[in-house]
């Protein structure tokens, strides 16, 4: 075993471990604050798909989180509480919006590319106020979560958890094998060298679609846990700072790397849990070490810990 | 639905066009030039803002506190060029858009630190607060005229700086080629940080102008940033032509679309649905014309080069 394998096998029994370690300490709160860092570690890692490994820049990964979201929330608000139903909802729905997003988007690049997932998701963020039957401006509660009879209950907070952490590890498990396939290879050769991948015979556009999509998707999935964990809903899941934040987990923990968004996720969500513990003007610090994280922190969490093979 | 509203809420897009150019052409100029993508810029519009509603508050002269919050803003903008930006040139968007964002976070708790996180309304003095009757029946906001015309006026001086003067001669040759330009013996860090100390002093412009109109918060800066980049993203970024054409088309559309978007539906479907549709539809608006735009012209209207 690896010095790679052991120390991802050792992250992993540690996060499992976390409940048993919470109840020892008379402290749920951090199952709580895991199961957070988890979700956001699923939509990172689906950022990470297009950023990382395909170079897309995407300013709006937050959209696929919103769209998960009310996907959920709205079944739930018409009565239908049935978890496979809206789950399944939740990824086609975002799923289908990545496709009409990334259709337009891919065809252009560079910093026209950022600006316009960006604009697209404040589209939607709009749409979100402005639509008064889902609580507009204000949001509205899930009341009943996601219902799966037979097989979880999700009002049980360490059920939950472990449900989030078996999907994050298939996630991450899932996008080792895409990233490392036939598919992943012409992603990153798309990113590396747009015009060697097209004298090869590939075209990027379909490609980099699908990816698109698939990381949407995923996404979505997110959004529809982070809809149960919350208990509630608003069109700030979808504002434009939280796309920032998922942008800043990937680069964090390091690009195109399978851990690092996980650790993106867990180290930007712990400093912000500290720093608001210490004092309300906490973004104040959290700015400038963003600031400064981008400047000098060129490798990531991952590059950190792995050292450069990965 | 009658003439005078119509031309009533045309000069209010105008109104809009003309702040969203003055925003846009800072952002568009440190692009083009610098190859940087600012997303603080929305937060120089906001200390333009603060600074401008403290120095009117302090010295009791509106025009006072003009000029200090215009002074202000240019000493932020140029502080924030050295300490923070200067290191950003030569890195990928990337890592622009994420320092830039850092920075957005650190100004808007400044200013709750600072100001506190309510907003401030500030009033107009007396010789601006009147209105102008065109002809019987449009009266229209004396103040909003005065936006009008100072952002047309720089427009005009912009296009006079960049086309006719020795500095847009050098600003010109640093967009085109940075390294021909040092190579022949021009200070070019000096050239840059003085654009950016421009750039930013048209976006405290274009926030200590919207105080009054609007209420001054932290966060105010991110609203309209957004809109400036769908201006810029349609006028073709990088180029000032585009972003006063960007700015006054979106500006036209934006205002028109939330004042005739739900009667015009009401005409066409049931005015229930309009209800609802009209907003929302309205809000969506300028995000679905650049789209469009960007579908038929993927480098916007007026691309900088080709």
């Amino acid at each position: 075993m690896n010095r790679r394998t052991a120390i991802l096998l050792a992250g992993f029994l540690l996060l499992a471990a976390v409940p048993s370690i919470a109840a020892l300490l008379g402290q749920p709160f951090y199952v709580d604050l895991l199961r957070r860092v988890m979700i956001f570690a699923i939509a990172a890692l689906s950022l990470n798909l297009i950023l990382g490994y395909g170079g897309m820049v995407s300013f709006g990964h937050a959209a696929y989180l919103g769209v998960g979201a009310y996907a959920v929330g709205v079944l739930a608000h018409y009565g239908v509480h049935d978890g496979y139903l809206q789950w399944a909802l939740a990824i086609a729905a975002s799923a289908l919006v990545a496709l009409v997003i990334g259709a337009v988007s891919i065809r252009t690049s560079g910093i026209y590319f950022i600006m316009i997932t960006l604009a697209f998701t404040q589209m939607l963020y709009y749409l979100g106020i402005s639509i008064e039957e889902f609580g507009g401006d204000d949001g509205m509660r899930l009341e009943v979560k996601s219902q799966f009879p037979g097989l979880i209950d999700l009002d049980n907070g360490n059920a939950f958890y472990y449900l989030v952490l078996a999907i994050l590890v298939l996630v991450a498990l899932l996008g080792h094998r895409l990233v490392n396939s036939r598919f992943g290879m012409v992603i990153r050769a798309a990113r590396s060298n747009e015009a060697r991948t097209r004298a090869i015979g590939f075209s990027p556009y379909p490609y980099r679609l699908a990816a698109f999509v698939i990381a949407g998707a995923v996404c979505g999935l997110a959004g529809a846990l982070l809809v149960n964990h919350t208990a509630y809903l608003t069109p700030e899941f979808m504002n434009w700072t939280r796309s920032g934040e998922l942008m800043f987990m990937v680069i964090l923990g390091g690009m195109a790397t399978t851990a690092g968004p996980v650790l993106g996720a867990l180290a930007l969500l712990l400093v912000e849990d500290v720093l608001s513990g210490w004092t309300q003007h906490w973004q104040i610090i959290l700015g400038p070490l963003l600031v400064l994280s981008v400047l000098f922190f060129r490798r990531g969490l991952a590059g950190l810990l792995f050292g450069k093979d990965e | 639905m009658n003439i005078i509203l119509v031309l009533e809420q045309a000069l209010n897009g105008l109104q809009l066009g003309v702040m969203l150019f003055l925003m846009a052409a800072g952002l568009t100029l440190v692009f083009g030039i610098m190859n940087l993508v600012n997303l603080a810029h929305g937060s120089l519009y906001m200390v333009g803002a603060y600074l401008a509603t403290y120095f009117y508050q302090l010295t009791g002269s509106y025009l006072l506190g003009v000029l200090l919050g215009l002074a202000g803003t240019l000493v932020v903008g140029i502080a924030v060029e050295l300490v923070a930006l200067r290191t950003l040139y030569e890195r990928g968007h990337l890592d622009q858009v994420l320092a830039t964002f850092g920075l957005i976070l650190f100004f808007n708790e400044l200013m709750a630190i600072v100001w506190g996180r309510a907003a401030i309304y500030t009033t107009l003095p007396a010789y601006l607060s009147g209105h102008v009757e065109f002809f019987a029946g449009l009266r229209y906001p004396l103040y909003r005229l005065v936006i009008i015309a100072v952002g047309l006026a720089v427009a005009g001086l912009l296009w006079f700086v960049v086309t006719r003067t020795r500095l847009g001669m050098l600003i010109r040759a640093g967009a085109s080629n940075r390294a021909m330009v040092a190579a022949l013996g021009v200070n070019i860090r000096l050239l840059y940080t003085l654009v950016f100390g421009f750039g930013a002093a048209l976006a405290g412009l274009a926030g200590l102008m919207s105080g009054p109109i609007h209420v001054v918060q932290p966060g105010m800066g991110e609203l309209i940033l957004i809109d400036v980049l769908v201006v810029i993203v349609i006028g073709g970024i990088g180029s000032i032509r585009g972003a006063l054409a960007g700015a006054l088309i979106v500006g036209m559309v934006d205002t028109l679309g939330r004042a005739f978007l739900k009667p015009m539906l009401a005409t066409v479907v049931s005015p229930v649905a309009a209800d609802t549709a009209g907003p929302a539809l309205a809000s969506m608006l300028i995000y679905l014309l650049m789209a469009a735009v960007l579908a038929v012209r993927p480098a916007g209207l007026f691309p900088a080069r080709g």
